[in-house]
């Protein structure tokens, strides 16, 4: 009889186990199927310059694509974290800016010519830069979402780390905070930087 | 009751099967606008149907009306348009948003335990119910040479055969 009262017990105590470690799993965060993937190329206007950016001309770099838009609140909260980020140089930043009017709930473009939709979203995008500083080697425009989607993007604003070959190492989803920086980001920029193949780095699902 | 009810069935059952002819009726007239075509609609709503919004997650992307769901619904037709078939286009969007964008996740090892786990589990319960019945004797089983024994000492008669049942002693 008391053997049994044991395997209850045990088999009790690992439910409530396996119940606890679903309560620290967020559902919001979706892992990315594009980590250790090669970062999905695109060719995107500049907000200055004609030429269009392709990720490939940071072939050699490990750097960071920041996904942002001005009506995404967590952004401006981000912003001065990328900002400092920026000063260290530890990692050139590439900001993509995303859907900054279609996103915009407030605006309806409809009726908006493809060329007004253009010149709204340089300014807007310029101004918030000019206001808050430019943490940003380039930035890059994605008007209608497109590339938005071949990274798997949800919710802004998202980073990715990308290693000197091209490869997605990692993803945080939501605003990065100087916590985040310092345990997330910077330890693995620093391996990236330092091993040529950069083979050795798990890429891993950020949890915030 | 029973005869209230019957007509608004009817009358929802001729109402699907008008919606299933259409898109039939449709397809035998002259070719529609690609932007426009039933069929691609169709083929639009059964594929979304299908995905999760992810956004907004316990939605499909057919249902949902958020901004993102309409952008894939958009993606989605263009590549119908472009003749892509409909595995194709579940892949295009499980290399960009993994397993999850699915409400279907495929069979493979990785959801292993989420398709098989319900199984096991009835297998784990079948072996305790078995555990659990085999403990408890039936009521009209024999009784056992060492049992009849002990009946017949308590009711003061010389043992008979192993075949005597609780039913079959007479009176004391």
């Amino acid at each position: 009889m008391k053997n049994k009262f044991a395997w209850l017990l045990a088999a009790f105590v690992a439910f409530i186990a396996l119940l606890g470690v679903g309560l620290t799993l967020k559902p919001q965060e979706i892992p990315s199927p594009l980590i250790d993937r090669p970062a999905p190329d695109f060719r995107l206007a500049r907000l200055e310059g004609q030429e269009a950016f392709s990720p490939a001309e940071m072939r050699g770099k490990v750097w960071l694509l920041n996904v942002w838009a001005s009506w995404c609140d967590p952004c401006r909260q981000e912003h001065p974290v990328l900002v400092a980020l920026g000063e260290t140089g530890k990692a050139p930043i590439v900001g993509l800016n995303y859907k900054e009017v279609r996103g915009d709930a407030g605006i309806d473009i409809s009726r908006m010519a493809a060329e007004v939709e253009d010149a709204l979203v340089r300014e807007r995008v310029s101004r918030w830069l000019a206001e808050r500083g430019d943490p940003y080697l380039v930035s890059v425009l994605d008007i209608d979402g497109r590339v938005g989607i071949d990274y798997g993007v949800y919710g802004v604003p998202e980073t990715y780390l990308i290693d000197k070959a091209g490869i997605i190492r990692f993803k945080y989803i939501g605003p990065i905070t100087p916590e985040i920086v310092k345990e997330e980001f910077l330890p693995r920029i620093q391996e990236l930087q330092g091993d040529p193949a950069a083979g050795n780095v798990s890429g891993k699902e950020a949890k915030s | 009751m029973k005869g209230t009810c019957l007509f608004p069935r009817l009358a929802i059952a001729f109402l699907f099967a008008g919606l299933l002819a259409m898109p039939l009726a449709r397809a035998q007239s002259e070719a529609k606008p690609l932007a426009e075509n039933p069929e691609v609609e169709a083929r639009l709503q059964e594929i979304s149907a299908e995905l999760r919004c992810l956004v907004c997650q316990n939605e499909t992307i057919a249902a949902s009306n958020a901004d993102l769901a309409n952008d894939l619904r958009r993606e989605i037709r263009a590549m119908i348009l472009a003749g892509r078939t409909d595995r194709e286009i579940t892949d295009f969007m499980v290399t960009r948003y993994g397993d999850f964008i699915l409400y279907r996740p495929r069979f493979t090892g990785k959801t292993l335990l989420l398709w098989l786990g319900p199984f096991l589990f009835l297998v784990i319960g079948a072996f305790a119910l078995r555990g659990v019945l085999k403990r408890q004797r039936p009521a009209d089983a024999p009784l056992s040479e060492a049992e009849t024994q002990r009946l017949a000492r308590l009711l003061g008669e010389t043992p008979r055969s192993s075949a005597a049942t609780t039913q079959g002693t007479p009176d004391a």
